[in-house]
Formats: C-alpha cells, structure tokens, sequence
C-alpha cells in the first residue's frame, strides 16, 4: 500500500466532511439546528446514577412511533363502518402484504403502550419525581395517561368484535349515571341511541386524528418541561445544586453519547419482548386480544361476561367494587384524580423511597401490589367474592393516598392511632351501611385486608416511630 | 326479524346460563397446524362435511394451497366447487335464509378457534348425543341445545349420554354428565374418529390464523438478530461509559 493511495483516501473524506459542516453551517445560519441538538441531547446533563426504571420514558417514546406509524397503515385498508369494520381487519390479516405484522405490532403495541407507562409512572412514584420543582412534569404526564386512555378505548371500538361493541356500551352507559344531563351525554358521544356506525365513524376520526393530535401535544409539553427542571434520580438528589466552574453539574454526564446508547441497549431488549409476543403470542392468551372479539359486533347477543382489556382492569375493578352506579363512577374518577393532586398529598421533602424510612417503602411496594391485584380483579366475572375483594383493594388503592399525606410529616403518637380509628371506622361503618346479611363472614374476614393495612401503616409506627423515620441523604448521587 | 331473533335469543338464555354452570371439562385437541398432512386432510373433511352449510368467507381457495402445498390444480379438483376461481373465499352453499331451517344462520368458521379455542372445536364436535327432545333428534354436551344436527354420525356412530344425579353440598339434586355409550358404530373406531375430529380442528386452527407458522420462523430470525445487535450495543455502551464513576 502506498501512501498516495493513503493520501488520496484522506484528501476524499476531508472533502466529504468539509461538505457536511458547510451543509451543518447552512442550515444554522437559517435554523437553529446545533443549537437544538445541543440543548436537549449533547449539553442536556442528567443524572449519572439512572437504574433500570429509567429506560422506561424513551420506550414510551419509541412505543408512541411505533403506534402511528403502524397506525397509518392500518387506516390505509381499514373501514370504518358497521358492515365492513370486522371484515376489513381480517382482510388485513390475511390479504395485506405484511398486513398481519402491521396489525401485530399495533395491537400489542397498544397494551406494551400501558405496560410500559405504568413502570413509568411507578418510577415517579417510588423516586418522588412528582414534587417540587417537577409538579407540572407530573401533571403533564398524568393528562398523557388519561388521553391514552380515552385513545385506547376509541381504538379497541374499530375491530367491531363482540367486546369491542360491549365494552364500549358498558364504558358510555357509565356517562349515563350522572344525574340531569347522563343520559343525554352518553347519547352525545354515540351520536346515536346504541353504539352504531355512527359511533364507530367518529370514534375513528377521533382515534386517527383528534386524540393522537392532543397526545403528541402533551408529550411535547412533557418533555419541554422535564427539560426545564432536569431529571430526578433513584436518590432523589438535584444534582443541579452542585455545579463545577463551567455550571455543569458534578453528577451530570450529557445525555448524548451516555443515555442515547444506554437506552439504544434497553429498546433492544424491550424490542426483543416486544416481537417474542407478536411473532409467538400475538393475543398473549387473551390478554392483549380477547377471544370474544374474533366474534363480529351483535347488537342481540350479549356476551356472558363484559370486561375491559388489562390496562383498565385496576379502574374498572375500583368501579365495579361499588354497587351505586353513580358513586362507583364517582370514584373511579376521584381514584384517577388523586394522581394529579399527588404533589399536594405527599409533601414530604424527601424524594426518593430509599430514604424514608422502612415503613415508606414498603407502602409504595404495597401500592404497586394493590394495583396488580386490582388489575387481575378486573378481569374476573364479578362474583360477591371478588366484588367484595376489589372492594377490600380499592380501599387499599385510596390508603395509600390517606398514608402518604400522613407520612408527609413527623406526626404524633396520637395523631397516628387517630388515623387509625378514623379510617378503620370510615371502612367499618361503609360496610353497615352495605350489610348484606348472606355474605357477613365474607365482608368480616375481608376487613382484614384493610385492617392489617392500617395496623401495620397507620398504628405501628405510632409505637415504632423509628419504622417511619427517614435516613439521611446523600450529598451527592450514589450508584447502587 | 328483529323480534324473531330478540324472541330466540330470550328463550336461549337459560340454555346459556346452563352452558356456564355446567363447565365440561374440554379434551385437549393437541393442534399442531405445522403437521400439513393433518391440515390436508382436515382441509378435505371441511370441505365435505362442514361446507355445506358453514362458510370461512375469509379463507382464499389459493391461499390455502399455497400454505399447505397444493397446486392450483389440485385445490381446483379436491377442495374447490366446479366452476369457482382460484382466488374465490370459502362461501357455502347454503341460502340466506338458512336460519328458517335451523332456527340460526350456521355461523361462519374462518375465526372458530381463535374464538372459542380448539379444545373446545374438537370437543364439541365427538359430544352430539341421543335426544329425542331436540328437532335434529341430537343435542350436545358442549353447546346445549345446539342447533347443528350430528354431521359426522355415519363416522363416530350414535351414542347416549349417561347422567348421574348429584347431592350439592345445599342438599339440591343435580344432573351431572357421567359418561357416553355407543348406541350404534359408525364406520370409523373411536380412534379414526378422534384422527379425523383432530384433523379438522388443526384445519380450523390454520385458518383462522393462518400467518402464525411464518410468524414462528420470522419470529426467531428477529430475536435472533437482536441477540446479536443486543451485544454490539451493550459492548458500545460499556466503552462509551467507561470514563463513567
């Protein structure tokens, strides 16, 4: 090999980079183009000591690509009436070139879409990412989850199967509890007096278009505001209180390289997940696709049992756990609403779990737990049993509420066994006022369930205080 | 029409809520749709027995040979009604007005098995039993007071249902299925007979998915290559992080 050649090759890239900066140069002198990359990527700094919960904001970035852009091809041989609908999918299914794949990756993106925002959102929990300066981060974020909710519920409409048809006549009648104008809304919403091809047509519009408008939107919000205020961290440390002579901070490495290839290794193994269930478990045994909605829509046959998919099984067992239609919406509202007030309700000035105390912990863990236990309760016929468990757990998911705000401050000895009698007696006196005299030992043994909760979260630190006592925080970040 | 149907929904109710509390335990139908010959066969039984009055409306006649390995030739002479194109769906020949006769338009099968899962196919189909009650002269085990007449009788032969009355725990008697007894044989053993019932159920197991084997070996392809991509990525990450403390 001779050096000419050597020379020559040199003298060929130095052209081609000197033509790509000049193109760089171009375009910043009319767009700020550097100045962007540099400010959300290359000069972003965050926290060093990200753990696993962390990939879990840029798979639900990557999840939200993956949606629209299978998204659009499915609408490309989609019909959205009540008399091709069914068809239309199976045809896609079947004679689209790739159409199954497509329709694959949407449908199980849709559920992975939920999975991977609860970790998410169990993240914030556990870190305290909700509190000061990241309230409105938070807020953005839960408006993310409920949109994504209402664009779930519009999209699993479209098949037109027998559990999208019901599903969506349970979900709307829900409209038709509130006092005065119900009715009239739920008709509002239909368009129609039954769940119709006029239902099914502006669902459609709404799920292609409005909702995903609105949830781009919020994603941009979030991220422009996470942005402002700098990423929490697994020890709840603002690393931007300790900053070198440049103004960087000491824990902060720069977003890109660090996190873009950090996280490049946790898409893949999400993506590897993600395609072992489409290619090998596309209905994940009825979980993601339900066996009734292989079934066309019949407005004349009720299915023996109506329940949502997964992702809103922990609501609907919080609504079914009421027998007042009203009151139940009521509160599976008021259970949706208490994440938004969440900053108010736990103003503890420790953010992160490992630092507040064992009890502390532990609470969040259970917290977690209710919700699976919730979710799965969801999903079964609804028998006095279980709807006297999802009862029990949907007073645990409000506990959890009630303990933080008393965790929120040192509190007295008797403030605690206060909060203990006061709630106990709440759960108590609901029960007589729903006494029901075939399921007594049922309802004695299941008090139990909010009864140990509260003695152990509520009454044992009032004689252990050491149980809620916090540790000290780290000056700096640590990796564990 | 409507009425018609609401009045015969009514009246199915309690069937179905007898249906729920009876819970019979399914068979294992052992599906396998990478065994072509079965899906052959089953493909040949479908045509024969279940097309007459059932439709799979979104299954193409090539489609089906070409995933099972048939010529168009040979589909167009052993599963295809003369006349028909290749590229045509499984239609029936039954005549709109179906539910006259049977009380229900026989329902189409493309999706059975994703809907009711093969278990309960391949169970359904060997539980028709004597009972002179019903108009077809047979009812079911699996779905009560089905409106499907015994298809596949010359084969599996006629049998009785024998019940067993029960003491609930609350002192109620109940009517519990024991066991089946062969009245008369039909032309198969019992053993050609559950062959053939597997056959058809791995059939309506292709066809409602029919993409699922190409899924399996596509499947493995990706994974396999993000095993791969998975460790240049990570081996990058580590370089990259190294200066990292």
């Amino acid at each position: 090999m001779s050096t000419e050649t050597e020379n020559e090759k040199r003298d060929f890239l130095d052209v081609i980079s000197g033509w790509l900066v000049g193109l760089r140069d171009w375009i910043d002198a009319r767009f700020p183009l550097t100045k962007f990359w540099n400010e959300q990527l290359a000069q972003y700094y965050a926290p060093k000591n990200f753990n696993f919960w962390y990939f879990f904001g840029s798979i639900a970035l990557l999840v939200l690509v993956n949606q629209i852009l299978t998204g659009i091809f499915l609408a490309m041989n989609y019909k959205p009436s009540a008399a091709e609908a069914f068809a239309s999918v199976e045809y896609i299914m079947r004679d689209v070139n790739w159409g199954w794949l497509i329709r694959y990756m949407h449908s199980v993106g849709a559920s992975m879409f939920f999975a991977v925002v609860y970790l998410h959102m169990f993240r914030g929990v556990m870190y305290g990412s909700y509190k000061k300066p990241r309230e409105l981060l938070w807020i953005f974020g839960v408006l993310i989850y409920v949109t994504l909710m209402a664009e779930a519920f519009m999209g699993y409409l479209l098949p037109w199967g027998q559990m999208s048809y019901w599903g969506a006549q349970v979900i709307i009648s829900l409209f038709g509890a509130i006092p005065g104008i119900g009715e009239g809304l739920a008709q509002w919403i239909r368009g129609d007096f039954t769940i119709s091809d006029i239902t099914l047509n502006r669902f459609f519009a709404l799920h292609i278009v409005a909702v995903p408008l609105i949830l781009i939107g919020l994603v941009v919000f979030h991220l422009i505001a996470l942005h402002e205020v700098g990423s929490n961290n697994p020890d709840g440390v603002e690393i931007k209180k300790k900053k070198d002579a440049n103004g960087i901070p000491l824990d902060g490495i720069p977003f890109h390289p660090y996190y873009t290839i950090k996280d490049i290794v946790g898409v893949i193994v999400f993506i590897a997940i993600f395609a072992a269930i489409i290619f090998f478990a596309p209905g994940m045994h009825g979980l993601f696709l339900e066996p009734a909605n292989f079934e066309p829509a019949n407005a004349l046959k009720t299915p023996p049992d109506i329940h949502p998919l997964w992702y809103f099984g922990p609501f609907y067992a919080i609504l079914r756990s009421i027998p007042n239609k009203l009151t139940g919406v009521v509160t599976m509202g008021l259970a949706i609403f208490l994440l938004f007030l969440l900053p108010w309700i736990d103003k503890h000035p420790i953010k992160s779990l490992r630092y507040r105390g064992m009890l502390y912990r532990r609470l969040v863990i259970v917290f977690g737990l209710t919700f699976i236990v919730l979710g799965f309760i969801g999903m079964q016929l609804a028998t006095p049993f279980w709807a006297q468990i999802g009862q029990r757990f949907a007073e645990l998911y409000f506990l959890f509420y009630v303990t933080s705000w008393v965790y929120s401050k040192p509190r007295s000895r008797g403030f605690l066994i206060g909060a203990f009698v006061v709630v106990m007696g709440l759960i108590s006196i609901g029960d007589l006022l729903g006494w029901d005299p075939s399921e007594v030992t049922l309802k004695l043994y299941s008090w139990l369930i909010p009864g140990i909760y509260c003695a152990i979260f509520l009454l044992l630190p009032a004689f252990f205080s050491k149980l809620v006592e916090p540790e000290a925080v780290p000056e700096r970040v640590t990796f564990k | 029409m409507k009425k018609i149907l609401c009045a015969l929904f009514l009246t199915l109710l309690p069937a179905l809520a007898f249906a729920q509390d009876e819970g019979v335990t399914l068979q294992n139908a052992n599906v396998d749709v990478s065994n072509t010959a079965s899906v052959q066969r089953g493909a040949k039984y479908f045509v024969n027995y279940c097309m007459g009055c059932h439709s799979a409306k979104y299954v193409r006649y090539n489609r089906v040979g070409e995933d099972l390995g048939l010529t168009d030739t040979q589909v167009e002479s052993y599963l295809m009604p003369a006349g028909g194109k290749i590229s045509d769906t499984m239609e029936s020949a039954m005549p709109d007005d179906a539910d006259k006769w049977f009380g229900r338009q026989p329902p189409d099968l493309s999706l059975e098995v994703r809907n009711r899962g093969a278990d309960w196919v391949y169970t359904y189909l060997k539980s028709f039993y004597l009972d002179g009650k019903s108009k077809t002269g047979v009812n079911n085990l699996v779905l009560p007071n089905a409106a499907m007449p015994d298809v596949l009788w010359s084969m599996q032969g006629l049998q009785n249902a024998v019940f067993k009355t029960v003491k609930e725990p609350d002192g109620a008697t109940e009517h519990v299925f024991d066991h089946f007894e062969q009245v008369s044989p039909g032309r198969m053993t019992p053993e050609q007979f559950d062959k053939m019932d597997r056959d058809i159920t791995n059939f309506l197991a292709y066809i409602s998915e029919p993409t699922q084997l190409e899924a399996r070996s596509l499947g493995l392809r990706v994974i396999g290559f993000l095993i791969v991509f998975f460790l240049f990525a990570y081996m990058l990450k580590r370089e990259i992080w190294k200066k990292i403390h």
